[in-house]
């Protein structure tokens, strides 16, 4: 009924925006979306408005404080140098979500590029999946670890470690997707009206594979905040005093018998924060499955 | 103006080159028009993609020429061919659910020829497409231009093909298959239309099609080809009365028509050979019914049967010279 009745009021309007408007009342329908969605969400306004919501600093430190069990003042308690956890973790927020958000972006890009290359010139395309398969075959991690350590401790680096080592993900992804694109016949329609390779490749055959890229960020997005974790833990992430996600368990790390506050409230919300991503990709990837055509 | 000399295409399969089409020649004048028959894997659509060099290059093998104002397309460098391509030479695909780009509304489709070949800004493009797809019947086409493909129907889509195709009035439009996949009485519209559409712009036209009666009534010219040979190059009219080949005149019962006898309808017997198995000798010989011993032994050659007219079958060319 609703359907019925949304499809002839939107009539008048300009298609793309029926089209978008299609999409988006599916993903409001898709249940795990939802979830993924307002954790996301949530998460991503506590990070914004962490100055509003605490009134400390994340890098204040009260020798008085030290080793704070979680009550009313410290609701997440304090770390060995007094820092307020519940503040360190909101600002890590930030920290953790640029890495993660400009790591996928960056993924996204290069994984693109180098998957419709891959496609179009088939010449290519032996050497560059070969190369592709090569940086596969290492576990994500020990990649980054690699180029972590060859750039030196920054913010900068753990992203451009973390996004070479998800480029082949992402590459992979796009290649078998742009090959089938490449193949339909407004691409040859394309060629007929004489559009050359640049054309072609990023106004015909890029939006076409846009659908199972964007799914595949999404995971990505939450890889990456794992990773980043994982590069923290070892002591090559984001170097403190900044907090992070990851820093602050990994600077919990020592004490994690007498204060196991310090590593348990930023390790759920980075599983928290996996979660939302994964669940919202799993729901992109269900509204935007190319076989459900949306029709209008 | 097109001049096609002993072209023969090749595909790379796993053994080896098979080729498609062999030897076709055929010239096309400015103005005119000619129908390629045949039935599917006969070599037609093959025929007509070489002539925009559309083939996967890595896998495709082209000898021959052919010739568009003198220049040879297969030799011209890819740029210059790709400023041919929707300027000159324009083509429309049988299939229109799947020849237009989803996600692109069909005024941007349509503006992007002319936005290659005319350099025109995107607000310009815009109108002029407006103004393509009322040229080709498609009513409120202000509004219809900013639709997306899939709010169209099929015959909605091929009127936007066909607006693309004619965007840069081109001087060729090879229309392959361009109402196999409509309805009956869609067809009969879009015929029109193209009919109607090569007058106002004075456009050459190659329609390919497998349907006899379609290509004998709209063009010129007829070629038809069979396992990737011609078998016979003759008027319109005089193919569609006194067909010489033995296989154009299967071609022809194969049409029903209300006069006869319809308890049940006509077909060729026997199918088309694989590529790269045809039998030695006539590649239509299996099926024919006037085949002799001699047919499957020797590969006859297109020769003269009558004034504009060539076939490539022995036994008629033998009986006509027995009772002139």
């Amino acid at each position: 009924m609703t359907e019925v009745s949304a499809l002839a009021a939107s009539d008048d309007m300009r298609p793309r925006a029926v089209r978008g408007r299609i999409l988006l009342r599916r993903l409001a329908r898709h249940r795990s979306f939802r979830v993924g969605a307002g954790i996301v969400f949530v998460i991503v306004v506590l990070a914004l408005a962490a100055p509003l919501i605490s009134s400390g600093q994340p890098n204040a430190m009260a020798l008085r404080n030290r080793f704070a069990p979680p009550s009313a003042e410290f609701w997440f308690g304090a770390d060995n140098f007094g820092r307020d956890i519940f503040t360190r973790v909101l600002y890590g927020a930030r920290n953790s979500l640029w890495i993660g958000f400009a790591s996928a972006t960056l993924a996204a890009v290069g994984g693109a590029l180098v998957g419709l290359a891959s496609a179009w010139f088939r010449t290519l395309d032996g050497i560059i999946m070969r190369i592709m398969d090569a940086l596969l075959a290492f576990p994500a991690i020990l990649l980054a670890i690699g180029i972590n350590a060859a750039l030196g401790p920054q913010v900068s680096s753990v992203i451009i470690a973390l996004a070479s080592a998800y480029v082949p993900r992402i590459a992979r992804v796009v290649r078998a997707t742009a090959l089938v694109v490449r193949e339909l016949d407004y691409v040859d329609a394309a060629r007929v009206s004489g559009a050359g390779a640049g054309r072609i490749i990023f106004r015909h055959i890029l939006p076409n594979s846009l659908a199972p890229l964007l799914v595949s960020v999404t995971f990505v997005f939450a890889y990456a905040i794992l990773a980043e974790a994982a590069l923290s833990f070892l002591g090559i992430g984001p170097p403190p005093p900044h907090p992070s996600w990851g820093n602050i368990i990994a600077e919990g790390r020592d004490y994690s018998v007498e204060a196991w506050w310090i590593m348990l409230f930023p390790g759920l919300a980075i599983s928290l924060a996996a979660l939302g991503m994964n669940l919202l990709g799993d729901g992109l990837r269900d509204v935007l499955d190319p076989r459900l055509k949306i029709e209008a | 103006m097109l001049e096609v000399e002993d072209l023969s295409v090749g595909f790379r399969v796993d053994s080896g080159w098979i080729r498609t089409v062999d030897d076709v020649s055929f010239t096309l004048g400015a103005k005119s028009s000619l129908g390629i028959v045949g039935e599917s894997g006969s070599g037609k659509s093959v025929t007509a993609l070489s002539i925009l060099r559309l083939h996967a290059q890595r896998n495709t093998r082209m000898t021959g020429a052919i010739r568009f104002d003198g220049k040879d397309l297969l030799r011209l460098p890819e740029r210059q061919l790709r400023q041919l391509r929707g300027r000159d030479i324009a083509m429309i695909f049988q299939d229109p659910m799947h020849s237009l780009n989803p996600v692109l509304t069909v005024g941007e489709q349509i503006g992007e020829t002319l936005r290659i070949h005319r350099g025109l800004d995107a607000r310009t493009a815009h109108s002029e497409a407006a103004e393509l797809l009322d040229m080709v019947r498609i009513p409120d086409a202000r509004s219809r231009v900013d639709d997306y493909p899939h709010q169209l129907s099929g015959g909605m889509r091929q009127r936007v093909m066909i607006a693309m195709a004619i965007a840069c009035r081109p001087r060729l439009l090879i229309a392959d298959e361009p109402t196999t996949a409509l309805d009956v009485t869609v067809q009969a519209q879009i015929l029109d239309l193209l009919r109607e559409l090569r007058e106002e712009i004075g456009m050459s036209v190659i329609l390919i099609s497998h349907d006899m009666g379609l290509v004998a009534e709209f063009v010129e010219r007829v070629l038809v080809m069979y396992a990737g040979k011609l078998v016979e190059d003759a008027p319109a009219r005089t193919i569609f009365e006194h067909p010489a080949h033995p296989y154009s005149e299967g071609l022809l019962r194969a049409i029903p028509s209300p006069d006869e006898d319809m308890h049940r309808l006509y077909a060729i017997p026997g199918r088309i050979p694989d590529p790269g198995r045809e039998p030695p000798g006539c590649s239509f010989a299996p099926r024919c019914g006037l085949a002799q011993p001699a047919c499957t032994t020797a590969a006859p050659s297109l020769k003269v049967f009558g004034p504009g007219h060539l076939i490539r079958c022995p036994v008629r060319l033998a009986a006509k010279e027995a009772s002139p």
